[in-house]
C-alpha cells in the first residue's frame, strides 16, 4: 500500500516511462538531471566568455553594424596596457579596494566582538547595524550626496562641529583629495555589517570549552584573544575579505550615483571605465580586451587567495 | 480524439496570438527623455489618438541614462520604439547605422518642407551629413542653453546701490560673460532674507554630457572652433586656440568664484533645484525649464527673468539643445509612425505644442507677431535660437563627447593642469578618434 510521496510518485508514473527509466544507467540519469544546468552554464557563461575573448582581438563596434570587422591581433591589449588613464583607474580602484577592506575588516570585527558579548538589546543593535546593507546601492549613493552636501549635509555639519571648520568650507565629492575617501566612507558604512555578520558567525562557532581550558591555564584575556579568537575567526574573516574584494573590484552603481567618477577621473573605477568604453564609446573590441584583462586579474588574484584561505583552514 | 482537441487548442492559441499581435500593431511607442516636455507631449498626443484611432505608448528615460538606454536599444535593433526623439548628436550615427528612416520622400509626399522650420534646428536635428538636404528627423523640440535670474533680487534698491558702487554699473541683465561673473561674484555668499545664497548654478556634471553642454557656452564666445572651417577635421589651432584657452579659464574661474559649494557634479535637475530653492541668483539651463520656472509658486512670475547666453570677446553663441523626431527603421509600425510625424508637423498642432510648454521649431509659430509676447521667456527663446552652435554630430560623437567630458572636468573641477594642456589633450584625443574613423 503506497503511503509515502515517493511511493505515490512511483505508482503515478506511467508504466512506459517507468520501463524507459529502468533501462537507463545511474550515470545516464545523472547526466539527464545535470544537462540543463550545463547547457545553461555554457550558454550564459562559457560561450559569452569565449566570444568576448574572440572580440578582444578585433576592432568590432556594436554601433557600426555595417562596418567591416578587422582582426587587430594584440593591438587592443597593447593600447590598454600603455594607456595612462587605464592605470589611473586601476590606481583609483586599488585605493578604494584596499581602504574599504581594511576599514570594513577592522570595524566589522570590532562590532562583531562587541555584539558577541551578551547584553540587553543585543538583537536590536544587531538589526540596526545590518540595516545599511539591506538598502539599494543606488539609493545609498543618492542619499549620501545629500549627507555630503556642504550647506545642509549632516556629514559636513558633524565634521564641522567636531573640527571647528565651516561645514561649507569643504566638499567631500567635489574635492580631488577628499572624493576618493568619500566613496570609501560610504562603502564602509554600507558593507561593514556584512563583514560583522561573517565575523559573528566565526566568533559563535568557537566552543566555550576552549576558553574555559585557557582560563584553567590562567591565560590572560589578551592572550586568549590572539591565540584562540583571532586564529579561529581568521578563515571567516578571509572569506569576508574575498567576498568584499570581488564585489568592490566591480563597484559601479554606488560610485556613479555619488560622484559620477569625478572630480575629473579621481573616482573613476575600472568598472565605470569599462562601462564607458563598452556602452558609451561603443568600442566593443577594445572593451572586450579590457574585460579579459580584468577577468584574468581577478581570477588570478582570487585563485591565489583561495589557496591561502584553504591553507589557513587546514591549520 | 485527444489529438483533435490538442490541434484545435493549438490552432485557437495561434489565432488568438496573431489577433493579439495585430492589435498590438495598432499601438505606437514613442521614446524620449523623462522631463517636463515629455509630459506635455503625452497630453498633446491625445489629440492624435482621437483623430487616428492609434493608441500611444511612451517610454521615457531620465536624462543621465537616456543615451545609454536608447542607443543600446537602437544598436541592438530593438523594436521597443517606433518613434524616437533622439538627441541631436545621435543623428550622424543613427543615419549611418540605419537606425532611422530617411524622411525626404515622405516629406515630399506630405508637402512638408524644411524651409518652414528654424534653419538652426534643421541643421542641428534633421540633417546628415550636415549641410546637405538629407533629412532623418523632423525638428521636434527647439531647445537651447540660456540663463534664468532672480529679477526680484536684482531689483532690490539696496543691492542695486551696492552693485553700482562696487562695479560702476547698474545691476541688470549681463551683456557679456565678464559681467555675468561680476554679478555672480556679487551674490556669492550673500545673505538674502536670512539665507546664504550663491552666484550661479552652472553645468559641471561628469557622467554624461553635463560639463560639455555648459563649458561650450563660454568656449564658443571666446573663440573656440570645432575645426578649421576650410578643413573640418583640422583641429589644432582651433580647438586649442588662444581664445578657447581663455574661454576654458573663464569657465573655471566662474566655477571657483561663484557657484554653490559642492556643485561639482550638477546638471539640469540640480541647477533647477538650486534655483527653485532660492540658493542661487542665476542658473544656466536649457530653455525647457522656463515654463516650469514661470509657474513656480516660489520663484515664478515676476520674480524671475530670462536672458540669452551673454557675449564674449569672440561673439555671442549658445549651446544648442533639443531634438528631432525620427522613425525607427526596426519598427513594425513605420506607416503609423510616419502618420504621427505628418500630424505633428501641422501648424495648428505645433501651435498647441508651444502653448503646452513644448518649444516648436516651426517658423509659422515662432515668427507669429504675437509669439514674442506670448510668454515672459518667448523673446529670450527667440534671441537664443538665433545664436546656437552644436557639438559634433558625427557617428563617433560619443567618443568625442567622453574625451571632452574627461579633459574639461579634469581641468575645471579637479583643477588638474592648465587650460592649454587640457585643450591640447583634447585635440590629441579628437585627432586619434578621427584617425580611427578614417577621417584624417
Amino acid at each position: 500500500m503506497p503511503d509515502s510521496p515517493s511511493d505515490r510518485l512511483a505508482t503515478a508514473t506511467p508504466s512506459g516511462v517507468a520501463r524507459t527509466i529502468r533501462g537507463l544507467s545511474d550515470r545516464t540519469i545523472a547526466w539527464i538531471f545535470v544537462a540543463p544546468t550545463i547547457f545553461l552554464l555554457l550558454a550564459i557563461n562559457i560561450f559569452p566568455l569565449i566570444w568576448t575573448i574572440r572580440l578582444s582581438f578585433t576592432n568590432y563596434r556594436v554601433n557600426r553594424p555595417n562596418a567591416d570587422v578587422e582582426w587587430v591581433g594584440l593591438q587592443n591589449y597593447q593600447r590598454i596596457l600603455n594607456d595612462p588613464d587605464v592605470w589611473a583607474t586601476m590606481q583609483a580602484t586599488a585605493h578604494f579596494l584596499i581602504w574599504t577592506i581594511v576599514l570594513q575588516v577592522l570595524i566589522g570585527f570590532a562590532l562583531a566582538w562587541l555584539i558577541n558579548r551578551k547584553f540587553k538589546g543585543n538583537d536590536l543593535w544587531t538589526t540596526i547595524i545590518v540595516l545599511p546593507m539591506m538598502l539599494s546601492p543606488a539609493v545609498v549613493g543618492n542619499f549620501w550626496t545629500f549627507l555630503y552636501q556642504p550647506q545642509i549635509g549632516l556629514f559636513n555639519t558633524v565634521v564641522g562641529y567636531l573640527t571647528g571648520a565651516a561645514p561649507d568650507s569643504f566638499s567631500m565629492i567635489g574635492d580631488v583629495a577628499l572624493a576618493p575617501w568619500s566613496i570609501v566612507i560610504v562603502d564602509t558604512w554600507m558593507w561593514t555589517p556584512f563583514v560583522m555578520l561573517i565575523c559573528l558567525a566565526g566568533l559563535r562557532s568557537i566552543p566555550d570549552s576552549i576558553y574555559e581550558a585557557a582560563e584553567c591555564d590562567r591565560a590572560s584575556a589578551w592572550r586568549q584573544f590572539w591565540t584562540i579568537t583571532v586564529p579561529m575567526v581568521l578563515p571567516f574573516l578571509m572569506l569576508a575579505v574575498l567576498f568584499r574584494g570581488i564585489e568592490n573590484f566591480k563597484m559601479f552603481d554606488l560610485v556613479v550615483q555619488l560622484t559620477g567618477g569625478g572630480p575629473g577621473n579621481t573616482t573613476t573605477l575600472t568598472a565605470i571605465d569599462l562601462k564607458r568604453e563598452a556602452f558609451e564609446r561603443w568600442r566593443t573590441g577594445y572593451a572586450s580586451a579590457y574585460a579579459v584583462i580584468l577577468f584574468v586579474t581577478v581570477f588570478g588574484l582570487a585563485s591565489i587567495y583561495v589557496k591561502a584561505l584553504n591553507k589557513v583552514k587546514e591549520r | 480524439m485527444k489529438t483533435k482537441y490538442l490541434v484545435t487548442a493549438a490552432a485557437s492559441a495561434l489565432i488568438a496570438g496573431s489577433v493579439a499581435t495585430s492589435a498590438a500593431a495598432q499601438d505606437l511607442t514613442l521614446c524620449w527623455a523623462a522631463w517636463d516636455p515629455a509630459n506635455a507631449l503625452v497630453e498633446l498626443s491625445r489629440d492624435f489618438e482621437a483623430e487616428s484611432g492609434y493608441t500611444m505608448a511612451f517610454e521615457f528615460v531620465p536624462w543621465p541614462n537616456f543615451a545609454d538606454r536608447m542607443l543600446n536599444e537602437l544598436n541592438s535593433g530593438g523594436q521597443l520604439c517606433d518613434l524616437m526623439i533622439g538627441d541631436s548628436q545621435w543623428i550622424g550615427g543613427s543615419a549611418e547605422a540605419g537606425h532611422y528612416i530617411q524622411l525626404n520622400d515622405f516629406f515630399d509626399a506630405q508637402g512638408i518642407t524644411m524651409d518652414d522650420f528654424i534653419p538652426a534646428t534643421v541643421t542641428g536635428y534633421s540633417e546628415w551629413p550636415k549641410g546637405t538636404p538629407n533629412y532623418w528627423a523632423l525638428p521636434a523640440f527647439g531647445d537651447v542653453v540660456g540663463w534664468t535670474y532672480r529679477r526680484d533680487w536684482f531689483e532690490r534698491p539696496e543691492l542695486q546701490e551696492e552693485f553700482q558702487a562696487t562695479y560702476g554699473r547698474a545691476l541688470d541683465v549681463p551683456n557679456t560673460l565678464e559681467e555675468l561673473r561680476d554679478i555672480a561674484e556679487f551674490f556669492q555668499g550673500r545673505e538674502i532674507d536670512g539665507t546664504t545664497v550663491y552666484g550661479a548654478a552652472i553645468y559641471t556634471e561628469r557622467g554624461s554630457e553635463g560639463i560639455t553642454m555648459g563649458v561650450t557656452n563660454a568656449l564658443y564666445n571666446y573663440g573656440f572652433e570645432y575645426g578649421n572651417p576650410e578643413s573640418p577635421y583640422d583641429l589644432d589651432g582651433f580647438v586649442n586656440s588662444e581664445g578657447a584657452v581663455a574661454g576654458l579659464e573663464f569657465y573655471r574661474s566662474l566655477y571657483e568664484c561663484c557657484t554653490p559649494p559642492g556643485s561639482s557634479n550638477w546638471y539640469m535637475s540640480e541647477n533647477i533645484d538650486a534655483y527653485r530653492s532660492g540658493q542661487v541668483a542665476m542658473q544656466m539651463n536649457f530653455a525647457f525649464i522656463w515654463p516650469g520656472v514661470n509657474a513656480d509658486p516660489n520663484v515664478g512670475g515676476d520674480r524671475s527673468g530670462y536672458f540669452p547666453n551673454p557675449a564674449g570677446p569672440a561673439g555671442q553663441f549658445a549651446q544648442l539643445g533639443g531634438q528631432g523626431i525620427s522613425v525607427v527603421s526596426y519598427s513594425d509600425n513605420v506607416d503609423a509612425a510616419l502618420e504621427y510625424i505628418a500630424w505633428f508637423a501641422q501648424p495648428e498642432v505645433q501651435s498647441r505644442w508651444w502653448e503646452m510648454g513644448g518649444y516648436s521649431a516651426l517658423r509659422a509659430v515662432v515668427e507669429d507677431p504675437g509669439f514674442a509676447s506670448s510668454q515672459p521667456y518667448a523673446q529670450t527663446f527667440l534671441d537664443s535660437k538665433a545664436i546656437v552652435k552644436d557639438f559634433w554630430a558625427e557617428p563617433a560623437y560619443a567618443d568625442l563627447l567622453l574625451a571632452m567630458q574627461d579633459r574639461v572636468h579634469n581641468y575645471v573641477i579637479a583643477g588638474s593642469g592648465t587650460a592649454q594642456e587640457a585643450l591640447d589633450g583634447l585635440v590629441a584625443d579628437w585627432e586619434e578618434i578621427f584617425e580611427d574613423e578614417g577621417l584624417r
